[in-house]
């Protein structure tokens, strides 16, 4: 692969003099399941909104696929193959899953028909078939994260930006959770998720990004990350790599 | 509880009723049924106008009357000012009326309006329409304009109500036929999306903006179409009768009061409405206001203990029948 | 008409009613602020409290500004009950429940006043009525001297009783952070009773002002309520000084705008500038940005 899916280039945005994102740059390989993390109120959401569209940067330019994007509105990116889900899950709550489901599939399928085929197969591959007539204000937490997730399938992404998908599972439904998003990178799919759930974030992704107070601080494999000072201080506290390190040695 | 998964149970229902109805107006004899059907049905034509927009769309407009009179005055000016045939004019009507819905929504939607805001746009539109209307001579101003009497099928002017009823009865199938195409096409679940979630929707690819405008222009015609069937049967339009308020909160009441986003809700909550105000009107006799003061109280019930309107009502009790008979 | 001679009588009238409009629009960015609903029955409010003074003085001969205590005291239990019973009721919670609520009981106010009332426009006569005041080359009515001042105390009042009283600072708790409020163990129903009160007491003391220098008919409400709204939005949601300036500017606006235009074209002015501000600055002249 030599061009990257996705490359942020000094990306950088800025709310009434609060820098939320500074000159963040990076490069996003097709195929691969890659993670960003960081400790809370890092400008995670806020990349995400940029690189979606919700957002304009105020400086720096965001390509996907070779071609410039950046300030494209979020429908646009969808078409061209780039969907993002929420932190907090957004389902339609008055409809049925198979309808909810099928709002995505639309954006390939223009007859009703096929979108509403086309939901039910998609709600088979992240587990929710047994559901789909279900309003989809009925459902668990786990059933919402796995409806955002079908919904954005639906549309045929090559890239899918992942909100914390597993904010809120119990360990249980977590376990059940990684396989549903291994698989979609196994078919094809380039993820790029934000996650918390240290787990899931060593077992699925080959690749890390780590934001603190809206800067880049460390880029590696998730095990080289996790052992970066820099890393350790953002969320333990300044100081504590270098206490750790001392207790490694006595 | 959305509907089925095909239109053909829609249709169904659609067919039988506009059959239903149309019998009626065929062969009842009595003046007072006729007349019933026919201003209920040209409340029905309201209500699925704002359901379009307020139910389906989830935008809450507290101006409709800004479509109604345009659709009145251009079928009125059309034949008054530029000598047109009442049946061209009608689709001019409903074209120029659907026009300041796009219009009204291009701005309100390019800048982002939602609820509150909203509905205080649309009713400062309707304002503005009813100033100017008085003010400019073309309009009749305060003395409005009147359509001559000059009966005749041809003319969309009936001597026999029945002329009327199946006129609107028209109007009102295209209302459930759009509908109807709303509820199982591509654009309707945008557009529902949009309403439920529109971050979410967008994110998925639907251009909120546009699937807005188009729900705002559909509302707009539909509107447009009962303002220029008002003119046709009372002959007269005048600023307060367009854009005053009362077509705005008819309009409103009856699609809350029935259940929005739904099919038959617009139809059940006019037919309701139009009942009260008929059964209040032979308790109390014609006393000024009395209408509205109904559509008042029953939408602040309506919203108290129903949200859902009449159909969420029904919905509620089959689901209870259904959980009690042990078939949940 | 660009003479100091037309002009200055023109803006000074202007500012009298503004300030009338002022007072009026301070009850609804109370409410907006607090509440954070927009009280679509703020004009019929004030209907009402007109036709109450109206009685007032033909039934007990009570002169307006005498009625000031009783018509606020009325309006504000009135207002207390309306939020608590029925308002809180029926919103579920959901502020486009509350958007149709108060849409309903403004149709429903208005539509009993007609009924009971007949859509005649009533006015009072005071020893006062006529009198004017003279201001340079303008002639001032008292009334609307008295509003002048009358509104401008109000207003006073009412930033006085939110900055420095605990009531206040409850409402002002309650206005920015519901949740937090209320685990710190204020009563956030009784704060929204009070505020939605304290909103509706500020229309009594407007109807005390008004109607010497004005009339009062079941549709009177629906002209403030736009004006206000136009206030409020163009003030800034919530802002007490953004009503204040907001009320006079639209006054004078609307003075200029009549004296040039005709008075019906003048009105179109203000809600054309409404709708821009809308559109384009909806958080006003004085509001944070959303």
């Amino acid at each position: 692969m030599n061009s990257p899916l996705l490359r942020l280039q000094a990306v950088s945005k800025s709310f009434g003099g609060l820098a939320a994102v500074q000159g963040v740059s990076l490069d996003l390989p097709a195929g691969s399941v890659s993670a960003l993390i960081g400790p809370n109120g890092a400008g995670k959401t806020t990349l995400f909104a940029l690189i979606s569209g919700f957002i304009v940067p105020d400086s720096g330019r965001i390509a996907f696929d070779g071609s410039d994007i950046t300030g494209t509105p979020p429908h646009v990116m969808a078409r061209r193959g780039m969907t993002r889900t929420f932190q907090i899950v957004q389902p339609f709550a008055a409809q049925t899953v198979r309808e909810n489901i099928a709002v995505g599939a639309h954006l390939r399928h223009a007859r009703r028909s096929d979108a509403l085929e086309e939901a039910e197969l998609v709600a088979q591959r992240v587990g929710l078939a047994p559901q789909l007539d279900k309003p989809a204000g009925d459902l668990t937490v786990a059933g919402r994260k796995r409806l955002e997730l079908a919904r954005a399938l639906a549309t045929q992404p090559r890239l899918l930006l992942l909100d914390e998908v597993l904010a809120g599972l119990n360990p249980q439904e977590v376990a059940e959770m990684l396989p549903v998003v291994r698989s979609l990178a196994d078919g094809g799919v380039t993820v790029l998720m934000i996650e918390h759930v240290m787990q899931a974030v060593m077992h699925l992704a080959s690749h890390v990004w780590v934001l603190a107070q809206g800067q880049l601080i460390a880029a590696g494999t998730p095990v080289e990350v996790t052992r970066e000072p820099a890393v350790v201080e953002a969320y333990l506290g300044h100081g504590t790599a270098a206490r750790l390190a001392a207790k490694g040695d006595a | 509880m959305k509907g089925t998964l095909s239109p053909r149970r829609d249709l169904l229902q659609v067919v039988i009723f506009l059959l239903a109805v149309g019998m009626v107006a065929a062969f009842a004899k009595s003046g007072v049924v006729l007349n019933f059907t026919m201003m209920a049905l040209y409340g029905c034509l309201m209500a699925q106008s704002w359901n379009l927009l307020g139910g389906y769309g989830g935008q809450f407009s507290f101006g409709h009357a800004l479509f109604f009179g345009t659709g009145a005055y251009v079928q009125a000016i059309a034949q008054l000012q530029w000598g047109l045939n009442p049946w061209i004019a009608l689709p001019l009507a409903v074209g120029i009326a659907a026009a300041v819905g796009l219009f009204v929504g291009a701005l309100s939607f390019r800048y982002g309006l939602k609820g509150s805001y909203f509905a205080l746009v649309t009713l400062a539109f309707a304002e503005v329409f009813r100033i100017l209307a008085l003010s400019v001579p073309f309009t009749g101003a305060g003395v409005g304009l009147m359509v001559p009497l000059r009966e005749g099928a041809a003319n969309m002017q009936f001597a026999d109500r029945r002329g009327y009823v199946l006129l609107v009865l028209g109007l009102v199938g295209m209302g459930l036929l759009l509908t109807t195409w709303l509820r199982h096409s591509r654009f309707g679940a945008w557009l529902q999306a949009v309403r439920d979630n529109e971050d979410a929707a967008r994110a998925i690819g639907v251009n909120a903006f546009r699937v807005k405008l188009g729900a705002i222009g559909l509302s707009g015609a539909l509107m447009g179409a009962a303002g220029a069937f008002y003119v046709q049967v009372f002959q007269y339009i005048d600023p307060g009768i367009a854009y005053g308020p009362h077509t705005s909160v008819e309009a409103l009441v009856a699609a809350i009061v029935g259940g929005l986003g739904t099919l038959w809700g617009p139809i059940l909550g006019a037919i309701v409405l139009h009942l009260l105000a008929d059964l209040t009107r032979n308790l109390f006799g014609a006393l000024p206001g009395i209408n509205m003061i109904i559509y008042g109280v029953v939408l602040i019930l309506i919203v108290m203990f129903s949200p859902r309107g009449l159909l969420g009502i029904g919905q509620s009790v089959r689901r209870l029948w259904k959980r009690e008979s042990g078939r949940e | 008409m660009f003479a100091f001679g037309i002009l200055f009588p023109a803006i000074l009238n202007g500012l009298t009613t503004g300030a009338v409009y002022a007072l009026v629009a301070l009850g609804l960015t109370l409410i907006y602020g607090v509440l954070h609903i927009i009280n679509f029955a703020h004009g019929a409010a004030l209907m009402m409290a007109l036709y109450g003074v109206y009685f007032l003085k033909q039934a007990l001969g009570l002169d307006p500004y005498l009625a000031l205590l009783p018509m606020v005291a009325v309006m504000f239990v009135g207002g207390y009950a309306l939020q608590r019973l029925v308002i809180n009721r029926a919103s579920h919670g959901k502020d486009e429940n509350i958007l149709l609520v108060t849409l309903g009981l403004s149709i429903v106010l208005e539509n009993v006043a007609l009924l009971a009332f007949k859509s005649d426009t009533r006015t009072i006569e005071t020893p006062y009525t006529l009198a004017t005041v003279t201001v340079g080359p303008a002639m001032i009515a008292v009334p609307k001297l008295v509003a002048f001042g009358g509104a401008l105390l109000a207003a006073a009042a009412l930033i006085a009783i939110v900055r420095f009283t605990d009531l206040g600072r409850a409402i002002r708790a309650v206005a920015r952070e519901k949740q937090g409020a209320r685990l710190v163990g204020i009563d956030v129903d009784h704060v929204y009773a009070m505020s939605f009160g304290i909103g509706l007491a500020t229309l009594g003391a407007a109807a005390c002002f008004l109607l010497p220098a004005y009339y009062v008919n079941p549709q009177v409400g629906n002209g403030f309520v736009l004006v206000a709204f136009t206030i409020v939005v163009l003030g800034g949601m919530g802002s007490f000084a953004g009503a204040l300036v907001g009320g006079l500017l639209i006054g004078v606006v609307e003075s200029l705008g009549g004296l040039w235009f005709g008075e019906s074209l003048g009105q179109v002015g203000i809600f054309l500038l409404f709708i821009a501000v809308l559109l384009f600055r909806p958080q006003g002249l004085f509001g944070a940005k959303a």
